[in-house]
């Protein structure tokens, strides 16, 4: 059976850069402090700063969508990988082929159980 | 000592009462191999069987040449079996089968297919990569024997993996891979975790140090069915160390 392209992923140029120096945690709460800070300062100002109504009924409630979004976009991923989840049922056989070739010729060339 | 011919490959075996599987597994390595033309050794890392194996490991040697089959008898803790190994490695590549490098390497043993080895390799010489690595999940890849429960648990996973780690690998643990030797080593030195953590670990570090990541679809077989290792357990210390390697890594 002919194998099928792999997935060359391309060597980063810059080993040392900052995003290889921080820990996947780090770069997470990051990621969530500068989103978070940027939210709160919008969506909870204080009267004199708010930003217009819509925009603020919008803002409040976004992490809680976002939040949703993740779990359904997880959940479809996830089934859809499930779904395609290849089944060897050539291999297998192949397999058991196999090892009843090794056996005969292991056999003959002097092997011993 | 025969001239070693360049881009060998050593492929290391521990084992551990393996007796039955062992010379099917040499078998199947040396005739895809020698059929792609590809020159080989086999070190097989017994860690004191009592049922035979290294009589069988003998008697494959006998079969096979002394070149192509070193035995070496390790009663150590089976983590350390591959670095053990890799000290008697004479190739320039390493090729390692066992996704939980605590384990000997035992049936179901990832069967990737008769003529893997071989396109493994191309892959390496196409891409001319670091490391070249099985996935069940792209292309023709795929699992035989599993039952529903096992593949969900399987991809929800390996998403999750994907999510927090952004490997840049599509499956950090299936069982087949091919390093270049010194890759190996250097990613053996930073490598802290055991068992298959230690196996997600290398590529995710594998990344971070520059290393190309070449994949191939691999078919593994479970011969043995019904058996699962997925318990409680399991999956608890999957978590546990995947969340270690998002805090470390």
């Amino acid at each position: 059976s002919a194998p099928l392209a792999g997935l060359p992923l391309s060597v980063s140029p810059f080993p040392l850069s900052p995003q290889a120096a921080m820990t996947k945690l780090a770069q997470w709460l990051c990621g969530l402090a500068l989103l978070g800070s940027a939210w709160a300062a919008l969506a909870l100002a204080p009267p004199g700063l708010q930003p217009p109504a819509p925009l603020r009924q919008a803002l409040l409630p976004l992490p809680v969508y976002l939040l949703v979004a993740f779990g359904c976009y997880s959940l479809a991923t996830v089934g859809y990988r499930l779904a395609t989840f290849n089944d060897c049922e050539e291999a297998a056989a192949e397999l058991q082929e196999h090892i009843r070739a090794a056996r005969a010729d292991l056999r003959r060339r002097g092997l011993r159980l | 000592m025969a001239a070693r011919g360049p881009g060998r490959v050593s492929v290391l075996l521990p084992t551990y009462n393996e007796r039955d599987n062992l010379p099917l597994v040499v078998w199947l390595l040396a005739r895809t191999l020698t059929d792609s033309g590809i020159d080989f050794e086999i070190i097989i890392i017994d860690d004191g069987s009592p049922d035979g194996t290294q009589e069988v490991a003998q008697q494959l040697e006998k079969i096979y040449g002394s070149d192509k089959i070193v035995i070496i008898l390790f009663l150590f803790p089976s983590g350390t079996a591959y670095i053990h190994g890799m000290k008697y490695a004479t190739g320039d590549f390493i090729v390692i089968m066992d996704a939980d490098l605590s384990h000997h390497v035992r049936l179901p043993f990832t069967y990737c297919g008769y003529t893997l080895p071989q396109f493994t390799f191309q892959k390496q010489k196409e891409g001319n990569f670091d490391i070249v690595s099985g996935t069940r999940y792209k292309g023709n890849g795929g699992v035989y024997g599993w039952d529903l429960k096992r593949k969900l648990i399987s991809r929800g996973a390996n998403f999750l993996t994907q999510v927090l780690l952004r490997p840049g690998a599509s499956d950090l643990t299936g069982s087949f891979r091919l390093y270049r030797k010194e890759v190996l080593q250097k990613l053996m030195e930073k490598c802290v975790s055991k068992g298959y953590v230690f196996q997600m670990e290398m590529i995710v570090r594998a990344r971070q140090l520059g290393f190309t990541i070449g994949e191939v679809p691999i078919s593994f077989v479970d011969r043995v069915y019904g058996e699962s290792k997925l318990g409680g357990n399991e999956i608890v210390s999957f978590l546990k160390g995947l969340l270690t390697l998002f805090a470390t890594t």
